[in-house]
């Protein structure tokens, strides 16, 4: 289906941009400033902002088909090491960081570049339109997509302003905005033109929502540039200062400095958590903080999922949450050689969690130790030796523990994750029969660590909060861009946008003394409404003058317009 | 029996109610294609090919009831009938579902899926009040027993509270607009199928006329040279779909017509995936800390989102528009079922709360 074109009317309101497409250049006169031009009409034609479209879809599919790094490092290091011919090639392409990827990035810069060159010299256009006036009546209506004649017994010019009179008339809810802007015309002869348009604010509506796209991508950039995010874990009863020592991992924009950290601290009060007792799912999750911004008075405050908290400049999500067995390690010589809380990462709804605890700092040349093993919050013995947990809930912890000694590799310079312990060099302590030790301490309990290496100490359960801090500045640029696009849609999707030119000429041999009316009507894409309205208008137009609402519906017609 | 167990009830009274609106739009269907094969050869012998005009539903020639030719009555009655009736149970069931959760219900894949077929149902009622068309009837009350059937067998679980992360008005907002949006889209899907065969129907009735008829107006040429230059390879599905046995495409409106209807549901499930997207940022700035992560999920929706701003553009791209443009809008559909199913059971992303 092509929309109709009917003469001397290639302006915004036509598509405008295809006709360089349509006629090959000859190429031996291009020259390097043809080329570029050339290249640069291509860039901006609605084909080619057409095909990059699609293209963008479909390079973003690869990054949910691959793992990506910025989601998943590790997955990624699996993936590669499974596929040692493919993965590696993936790699090179870009196809683990599909988002920041060369060719992604092409393709969007691309599109932008291209909107850009087709939404300005249509906003030039556009703000003409809405300065000049209405575009002169074509001499012919035959070809317009909406018509309508008839004639009035008063004189052409009269009846030109009582058709403007019509036009001019606001909404029947708004009756003092016109809906059209109109333009009186004498076309010699006692012929007497009236042109009028509608729905700038379709044109202008779209124009917003592109130029928004631009607006967004820009604070995204910014955003990108200027931000910082950091993950900390913070357990009950202790501090975190806003520093970037204290974070557990740390990512910053180029152009932010971490010593411009607010240096606020935070302190986990009290954790409270609530699960289905049933389905043990979780239901409700609320961290107790104190909160110090640099001198003020402490002030009590509350985290939850969904309400993150405003901290200097940054906000505070709670991301996760666990328990921090509280451990005390005597090495043989009776020292303490570790004491405090070591996070324990949930494995399952039940909270069964897993860590590690490393102690390098033993006295004398005692071999380093490493405690591997699980915490059940309620430990349920299920078999000889055998326990699960069965809730999410503190009511019998239960530690279960295995035991490695040797060399814990820490000083190795490689960097290493305290969630997992590198046995390269450790041994595992097993017993006189050859089976491998295990360690079942419950809160309060002193238990031996085999061969001799010291006593372990299971001091209490106090919880940790997962928490992570972001810092974006662009945010609030990134939320009414967008808001600004969908307006911007929104209107230009649904305000119509009409022309109607109405034509009031003398009447011939068999009209004489009568005015004869042709009118033309032209819409922005399908528009329904558009000969109803030419009716409508058309109607009132040639009405006697009376004060009656001439703007009395046409039954058949108006009926077209839904389907 | 609790108030979720009812709920389920009703959900599966829709499900019957809208297979027999389904057998009713399939009768009144088969009932239309069957006086149209008849018709067919008659209209051939009186060389009275159904001329091309701006409403070529209504331009069949012929003495019999104008508007309605071979149409079932009956079928439509027990149709429009039952598609209420199926409404109205399914609403109840979705309010009785809220209030067994005690919360609004939008929170996993099966009241997402009872949600949508709402919509899409209520749609195709609002679309259709004043004519039935029966293919598209067929078509989306098809898509929903499919959906309803589905729902209440592989993704159905018990009303309940839901985790901390949903418990935000979001819920209502973001997945609210999302369901509308799927919902509308499906029905816009149906009419651009139509739109399809429709054209491809009144293309092979229309090339004799191109050559005879004056050859001034640029609609006619650009539309037959479109065809010559794509006539290889659709040429047996142009025979199929021109041949009789399709021939009740003669009483569904024009492919003009159908495209507006498409274009402007698609325009309006358009708008509220943008909003759907637009919610989803700032929520996920919220719950999880930042606005866009390229989930599974958000991939999904912004790849949607970009092929169905891609149908946009095509509509106002010469040589692009009409059945070309319907393409994208397969294509868009397609992406938006694959969000939901495919993004939901298979892949892993932070979106996973459908709880199947
Ligand atoms: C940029 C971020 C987001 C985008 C683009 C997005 C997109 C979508 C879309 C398109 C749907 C509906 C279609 C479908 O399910 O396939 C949807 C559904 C849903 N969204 Fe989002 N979303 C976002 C963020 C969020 C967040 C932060 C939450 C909650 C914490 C959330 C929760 C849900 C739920 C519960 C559903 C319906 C249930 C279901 O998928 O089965 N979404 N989302």
């Amino acid at each position: 289906m092509t929309v109709h074109r009917p003469e001397g009317l290639s302006d915004v309101f036509m598509e405008p941009t295809e006709a360089p497409t349509s006629t090959p250049p000859t190429l031996p006169t291009l020259g390097l400033v043809g080329w570029l031009r050339w290249a640069w009409r291509q860039l901006t034609s609605m084909r080619v902002a057409l095909l990059l479209l699609m293209l963008l879809a479909v390079a973003a599919v690869p990054g949910t088909v691959w793992p990506q790094r910025a989601q998943d490092t590790a997955k990624v290091a699996t993936y590669i090491s499974d596929h040692p011919t493919t993965g590696p090639w993936l790699d090179r392409l870009g196809f683990f960081d599909v988002y920041s990827s060369v060719w992604f990035s092409a393709i969007y810069l691309l599109l932008f570049v291209s909107l850009v060159g087709c939404i300005l010299p249509r906003t030039k256009v556009h703000l003409a339109g809405v300065r000049g006036r209405p575009p002169r009546a074509p001499r012919r209506f035959a070809r317009f997509p909406a018509q309508g004649s008839g004639s009035v017994a008063v004189s052409p010019a009269q009846a030109a302003e009582d058709s403007v009179a019509v036009l001019r008339r606001g909404w029947r809810w708004l009756p003092f905005v016109p809906t059209y802007r109109v333009d009186t015309r004498d076309e010699g002869g006692g012929t007497w033109s009236v042109s009028a348009e509608r729905g700038y604010l379709r044109e202008t509506g779209n124009l917003v929502f592109h130029l928004a796209l631009v607006g967004l991508l820009i604070s995204v950039a910014t955003g990108q540039v200027l931000h910082y995010r950091g993950q900390a874990i913070v357990v009950q009863g202790r501090g975190f200062a806003n520093a970037q020592v204290d974070y557990d991992t740390f990512e910053q924009g180029t152009a932010y400095s971490p010593s411009s950290l607010v240096p606020f601290t935070l302190r986990l009060d009290e954790f409270e958590s609530r699960f289905d007792p049933e389905t043990l799912q979780s239901r409700d999750f609320t961290a107790h903080v104190t909160l110090t911004n640099p001198g003020e008075e402490p002030t009590e405050e509350t985290i939850k999922v969904n309400h993150p908290l405003d901290a200097g400049g940054a906000k505070v999500y709670l991301q996760g949450n666990g328990y921090a067995p509280d451990l005390t390690v005597h090495d043989a010589a009776g020292q303490i050689a570790f004491s405090g809380p070591t996070p324990f990462l949930p494995q399952d709804e039940v909270y069964t969690s897993r860590g590690v605890l490393k102690v390098p700092d033993v006295s004398g040349d005692q071999e380093q130790i490493g405690i591997v093993g699980y915490l059940l919050p309620t430990a349920q013995e299920v078999g000889e030796d055998l326990y699960r947990s069965i809730d999410p809930q503190p009511t019998d912890p239960l530690l279960v523990l295995s035991v490695w000694s040797g060399n814990l590799g820490l000083d190795t310079g490689v960097p290493q994750n305290v969630y997992e312990l590198d046995e390269a060099r450790m041994t595992q302590a097993i017993d006189a029969d050859g089976t491998t030790v295990t360690l079942y301490v419950r809160p309060g309990e002193t238990v031996d660590l085999p061969d001799g290496l010291g006593t372990l100490t299971f001091n209490g359960l106090p919880r940790y909060v997962a928490l992570d801090l972001r810092h974006d500045p662009a945010l609030p640029f990134v939320l009414v861009f967008a808001l600004l696009a969908f307006a911007g849609l929104a209107t230009s999707l649904f305000a119509p946008r009409r022309r109607l030119w109405l034509r009031f000429a003398p009447g011939g041999a068999e009209d004489t003394g009568r005015t004869v009316v042709t009118a033309a009507g032209l819409a922005r894409g399908d528009d329904v409404g558009l000969q109803p309205e030419l009716d409508r208008v058309l109607a009132a137009t040639l009405a006697p003058t009376d004060d009656g609402p001439p703007a009395a519906p046409r039954g058949p017609t108006s009926g077209e317009s839904t389907p | 029996m609790t108030t979720g167990d009812l709920s389920t009830l009703l959900v599966w009274g829709a499900a019957t109610a809208f297979t027999v609106a389904l057998i009713a739009f399939s009768t009144d269907l088969a009932r239309i294609a069957e006086r149209a094969q008849r018709r067919v050869p008659e209209l051939a012998t009186a060389g009275a090919a159904p001329a091309r005009g701006a409403r070529p539903a209504t331009a069949v020639s012929g003495s019999e009831e104008q508007s309605a030719p071979g149409r079932s009555v009956r079928a439509e009655g027990i149709a429009r009938s039952t598609t209420l009736l199926g409404l109205l149970m399914l609403f109840a069931g979705i309010v009785l579902r809220g209030i067994a959760a005690g919360r609004w219900p939008t929170a996993n894949m099966y009241e997402f899926t009872i949600v949508g077929v709402f919509v899409a149902v209520l749609v195709l009622t609002v679309v259709q009040r004043r004519r039935i068309i029966a293919f598209v009837g067929v078509l989306v009350m098809g898509m929903a027993v499919l959906a309803l059937v589905l729902a209440l067998n592989a993704f159905f679980i018990q009303a309940d509270q839901v985790q901390p992360a949903l418990q935000s008005y979001w819920l209502i907002i973001h997945v609210g607009v999302a369901i509308t949006a799927t919902g509308i889209f499906t029905v816009a899907f149906a009419a651009s199928v139509l739109q399809v065969l429709k054209s491809y129907r009144e293309e092979a009735a229309d090339a004799p006329a191109v050559s005879v008829g004056p050859s001034g107006e640029p609609v006619a040429a650009s539309a037959s040279s479109a065809a010559t230059s794509s006539a290889r390879r659709s040429d047996r599905f142009r025979r199929v779909v021109s041949g009789r046995r399709f021939g009740w495409l003669e009483q569904v409106p024009g492919s003009r017509e159908l495209e507006a209807m498409s274009f402007r549901l698609n325009a309006i499930a358009f708008v509220l995936w943008t909003l759907t997207l637009i919610g989803g940022a700032i929520w996920a700035e919220h719950a999880w800390g930042r606005y866009w992560g390229w989930d599974p999920k958000e991939v999904g929706t912004f790849v949607a989102w970009v092929v169905y701003a891609a149908y946009l553009h095509a509509r106002t791209t010469r040589g692009w528009s009409g059945r070309r443009a319907a393409y994208f809008v397969f294509v868009g559909y397609a992406v938006v079922l694959a969000n939901f199913t495919v993004v939901n059971l298979v892949v892993t992303g932070k979106h996973s709360y459908s709880g199947v």
